[in-house]
């Protein structure tokens, strides 16, 4: 013990550590500061996941278009608990996106963000918008068909831009195709430029925590007045105050640890990503998605008119993007309490259904349509004979299924067919399959005369009880 | 006395100039090489190729196949991205129609429904006419068309870059 303490005398007097760290350790908070405030240093702890377990992927990721695949087909499968350390890298991701979204709306919701702390929220928007670049390019370095197919559409939406949307392009895809010089690229951007850019904000993030303290639980009726708020702060640390350490760093390694817990149990449990189907510009059977953190995006895209597209995939996150950025200098005083803020929860709230409402949507997808066409379920077409059975042979081979569902089967783009007979003549149907309309392509030219008849024959039969 | 300092003070704000100056400049002159490396995508001229499909005859008269061929100039190591994809259907004797595999709205790649004779974009529901019309769906334009010719009974198909809409 002697020596110990005498090793820990000398490294200290020479390196200093104990005077550096104290400040930090020691920095009073104020003390009804409570388990709400625990989301920031979760997410930081999950960074250093991340870098660790990324890092160790390295190891055995090779870049290269050729090999990117098999490279994680073997980490997943052969590599002594490769899967695990896939696992905690892909579901530490999503812990990531996780807390940092949610010490972000705890932030704004208790007005923290407001006068002195401007800057701290400023780098902390930019930390979610690194957050989420390393969520896109981490799931592109799968290189699987999501991973390929996902570029293009990323392409294709940053080739919207006018004027510079070509040069975009180029420049993302490194090339005129997405090719040889595309993954690296990513790679590189993943691995190296994203977390330099992460570890500079994150310094910057907690020396401004530190610099301006942690904000104090707000109190309705208790306004931060820009002339008096430092004043009074310091009153509050004075006689309200405790030390970081251990006093309120509990809470934040209990939390933690918890997160750790639950990532590692769903790697080991639940595992890593599907790595699906190697990437392929020559496979079309393909139907990229992205992972559930962009699927409520995935999904506005699709549910919004066609024509107003274009506005949104440039427009909806340049407007996200500036009224985060300018939020603490729109509002950087007045009441910070939730209670009195009733626009701030409202907005929260409504942000909050409209994203989950989205990712629900994206889930199920009812805009896509179902290839190859599935059969019919037997139980609609037992019992039909002579043309109506034919028929119901053509709504399987024409595609039909592929959007309209019947009894629980096909697509959902176009409208369920079940009980279409009771809502429609056969005179109406007919010019709905002959000329088409909105979504639905017109059939003249594809169905000879006896093939119409046939699939109305079918149709007809479609009714309720 | 004063004026001593005053005089120092300039000498100082000369030297702190001069050295970042120093500074600024070698690193204005060291980013010239790295910017015009990572930009090095964007100075590379626009390559496109013919490329054989095979033989004319190989290809039946009112069907659609999909047909793989290289990428222009493809690196080393590009491994699968060095092929890409193209519906071609031959509507004659001589005359053929090649479409590029990606819809037009979002780049998704559009699958042929031989019965229907109609493209199907799984993304959001693009639908297109066996000519590469839209029928249906978000796409904002007909299907992308390959140049085609025919080279002693061979078909020959021009590659592309990747197009926006």
């Amino acid at each position: 013990m002697g020596i110990l303490k005498g090793v820990y005398r000398w490294l200290d007097h020479r390196l200093g550590i104990w005077a550096a760290l104290r400040p930090t350790l020691l920095h009073p908070v104020p003390r009804k500061v409570n388990w709400w405030y625990v989301l920031g240093s979760a997410a930081l702890f999950a960074f250093v996941f991340q870098v660790i377990t990324g890092v160790a992927l390295a190891f055995s990721y090779v870049p290269s278009p050729d090999a990117a695949y098999d490279s994680l087909v073997f980490i997943t499968d052969e590599a002594t608990l490769g899967s695990v350390v896939r696992g905690i890298h892909y579901w530490g991701a999503s812990a990531m996106v996780v807390l940092v979204t949610a010490h972000m709306i705890h932030v704004f919701l208790t007005g923290s963000y407001k006068y002195p702390r401007e800057l701290n929220w400023l780098t902390g928007v930019l930390l979610l918008a690194l957050t989420l670049a390393m969520a896109f390019t981490g799931q592109l370095l799968r290189w699987n068909q999501d991973a390929y197919w996902g570029l293009v559409v990323a392409a294709q939406q940053a080739g919207r831009a006018p004027l510079i949307g070509d040069l975009l392009v180029q420049l993302l895809v490194a090339g005129q195709t997405v090719g040889g010089a595309t993954l690296t690229r990513f790679y590189a951007t993943h691995v190296f430029l994203l977390p330099a850019l992460m570890f500079l904000l994150i310094g910057t993030h907690v020396y401004l925590v530190l610099r301006h303290g942690v904000s104090e639980p707000p109190v309705p009726g208790e306004p931060v007045d820009p002339a008096t708020y430092e004043e009074r702060y310091e009153e509050i640390l004075r006689t309200d105050g405790v030390p970081f350490w251990p006093g309120s760093a509990w809470r934040d390694v209990i939390f933690a640890l918890a997160v750790g817990a639950v990532v590692v149990a769903a790697a080991v449990l639940v595992g890593p990503a599907e790595l699906g189907v190697r990437a392929d510009p020559t496979n079309v059977d393909a139907y990229p998605r992205p992972d559930w953190y962009f699927l409520w995006y995935f999904a506005l895209l699709a549910l919004i008119p066609p024509a107003t597209e274009t506005w949104v995939i440039l427009g909806f996150p340049l407007v996200v993007g500036i009224v985060l950025l300018a939020l603490p200098f729109l509002s950087n005083k007045g009441e910070r309490s939730p209670r009195r803020r009733p626009w701030a929860v409202g907005i929260v709230g409504v942000s909050g259904l409209g994203v989950a409402v989205l990712l629900w949507a994206g889930l199920r997808a009812p805009w896509s349509p179902v290839v190859p066409p599935p059969e019919l379920p037997p139980q609609v077409t037992e019992g039909l004979t002579g043309t109506s059975r034919q028929g119901a042979a053509l709504f399987q081979q024409e595609a039909c299924i592929s959007c309209h569902r019947i009894a629980g089967r096909g697509g959902e783009y176009g409208p369920d067919l079940t009980h279409v007979a009771d809502r429609l003549s056969r005179e109406q149907m007919t010019w709905r399959i002959l000329y088409g309309g909105g979504g639905m392509p017109a059939y003249g030219a594809t169905l000879s005369p006896a093939e119409t008849q046939a699939l109305l024959d079918f149709l007809q039969t479609r009714r309720g009880p | 006395m004063r004026d001593l300092e005053e005089r120092l003070m300039s000498r100082r704000d000369l030297l702190s100039g001069m050295i970042l100056g120093l500074l600024g400049l070698a690193g204005a002159v060291v980013s010239v090489p790295i910017l015009a490396y990572l930009l090095s995508p964007l100075l590379r001229p626009a390559d496109q190729e013919w490329r054989d499909i095979g033989a004319v005859d190989d290809f039946e008269i009112g069907r659609t196949v999909l047909v793989t061929f290289g990428e222009p100039s493809p690196l080393p190591w590009a491994g699968q991205t060095a092929n890409t994809a193209a519906w071609v259907r031959r509507t004659g004797q001589t005359s053929f129609t090649a479409f590029a595999v990606n819809c037009t709205h979002l780049g998704c790649p559009v699958n042929w429904q031989e019965d229907a004779e109609l493209f199907l974009c799984p993304c959001h529901g693009g639908v297109y006419y066996l000519d590469g019309n839209v029928a249906g769906g978000p796409p904002p334009r007909r299907l992308w068309e390959h140049e085609l010719r025919i080279v002693d009974g061979r078909l020959q198909i021009l590659t592309r870059p990747l197009q926006v809409a």
